[in-house]
């Protein structure tokens, strides 16, 4: 577990020091699993150190959204002025994009298997 | 207050061991919830967790710096957990190549449209053009979002409380308006729910199949490249 904590630690290092060393808009830790991608399809797949972990890592992935969430306290004054905007620029945008992009994509992979079939 | 108590408090106030238990805690006690609920979506994790330590804040008047200052070795793993995305990637990219068609395209629609209809809906609504600008980036992950927001003239920290009020709406709407829409494949499910709800809704995603939280994945990872070349070009040529 602590060698596969180290391998993810060192991706996001080069993915940082990329990103902040060619001021690219992208956050390193992106950077980073787009270069461990890489060197997995190299290898041809991941350890089972690697996997284990990340699949733990990865079955908690809501907590770690809890500390930035709290963050809702600093803007409480500003969210009670306009939550009628928000709240409906939120909601309406959210169902909007997803269906948006739901049913584009099963429109062009419908067409790309009878395509297929034909 | 009894002096002990007081020093107690003093030491539990300034320590980072607090601020992290709670978090901890608060997660376990909302996953628990969601369980009890048959897993619904519409018991996220992320809101019961953020609601209950909220409400404690704010019973206890904590300033959010001293909770952050213990919660900061939760928030941190989001880096590693960001690379080790690579992993359901890499195993479900066979499916990915076969879809890139589809996947391109259906980036390109989400992206604009998630950005768009919130900017529009906000501005006929009358929200201050701060508000607007820190609306835009909502569908992207948090800390390229913020990054988007500073450079277009929004609130960079307004933009992170959007951006993940945005990821709750989408992981506890997206089951019930796909089935809706009878769009059943994982893929595109997991897609969708990508190109909106960021890593919230890749959570989620996870909880309904691997192949779904793969293609979330590289649904966030491609929206957020995507929206950080694109939007500050775009709100440029519209002014």
């Amino acid at each position: 577990m602590i060698a596969a904590l180290t391998q993810l630690l060192i991706f996001q290092l080069i993915g940082e020091v990329i990103a902040r060393g060619l001021d690219l808009p992208v956050p390193g830790p992106v950077i980073g699993m787009a270069l461990l991608f890489a060197v997995l399809a190299l290898r041809n797949g991941p350890g089972e150190s690697l996997q284990t972990t990340s699949q733990t890592l990865l079955s908690h992935l809501s907590l770690l959204f809890v500390p930035a969430g709290v963050g809702i306290v600093v803007h409480l004054s500003r969210v009670a002025d306009e939550w009628l905007a928000l709240l409906a620029a939120l909601v309406v945008s959210t169902f909007v994009s997803m269906a948006v992009t739901a049913l584009v994509m099963k429109a062009l992979a419908h067409k790309a298997a009878t395509g297929e079939k034909a | 207050m009894n002096p002990r108590i007081t020093d107690l408090w003093v030491y539990l106030s300034t320590s980072p061991l607090l601020g992290l238990t709670l978090t901890l805690l608060a997660y376990q006690g909302a996953v628990w919830v969601n369980k009890r609920c048959g897993g619904s979506p519409l018991a996220n994790p992320v809101l019961i967790a953020v609601t209950a330590l909220v409400a404690l804040l704010l019973a206890t008047g904590t300033p959010y710096q001293t909770y952050f200052d213990g919660a900061q070795f939760v928030h941190f793993l989001l880096g590693p957990a960001t690379v080790a995305l690579a992993i359901p990637l890499y195993v479900h990219f066979r499916r990915v190549k076969a879809m890139l068609l589809p996947i391109v395209v259906g980036l390109v629609a989400g992206s604009l449209t998630a950005a768009f209809s919130a900017l529009l809906v906000a501005k006929a609504l009358g929200a201050s053009v701060a508000t607007q600008l820190s609306l835009a980036p909502k569908s992207v992950t948090t800390p390229i979002a913020m990054g988007i927001a500073e450079r277009i003239g929004g609130l960079p920290s307004l933009t992170a409380v959007l951006v993940i009020t945005t990821g709750i709406l989408g992981a506890v709407a997206g089951r019930y308006l796909f089935d809706a829409l009878g769009v059943g494949d994982p893929a595109i499910r997991g897609f969708a729910t990508g190109v909106t709800a960021h890593g919230i809704g890749t959570a989620r995603a996870f909880q309904e199949s691997e192949q779904a939280g793969a293609f979330s994945a590289l649904a966030m990872g491609m929206n957020g490249l995507l929206t950080a070349m694109l939007l500050p070009v775009l709100l440029t040529l519209l002014d």
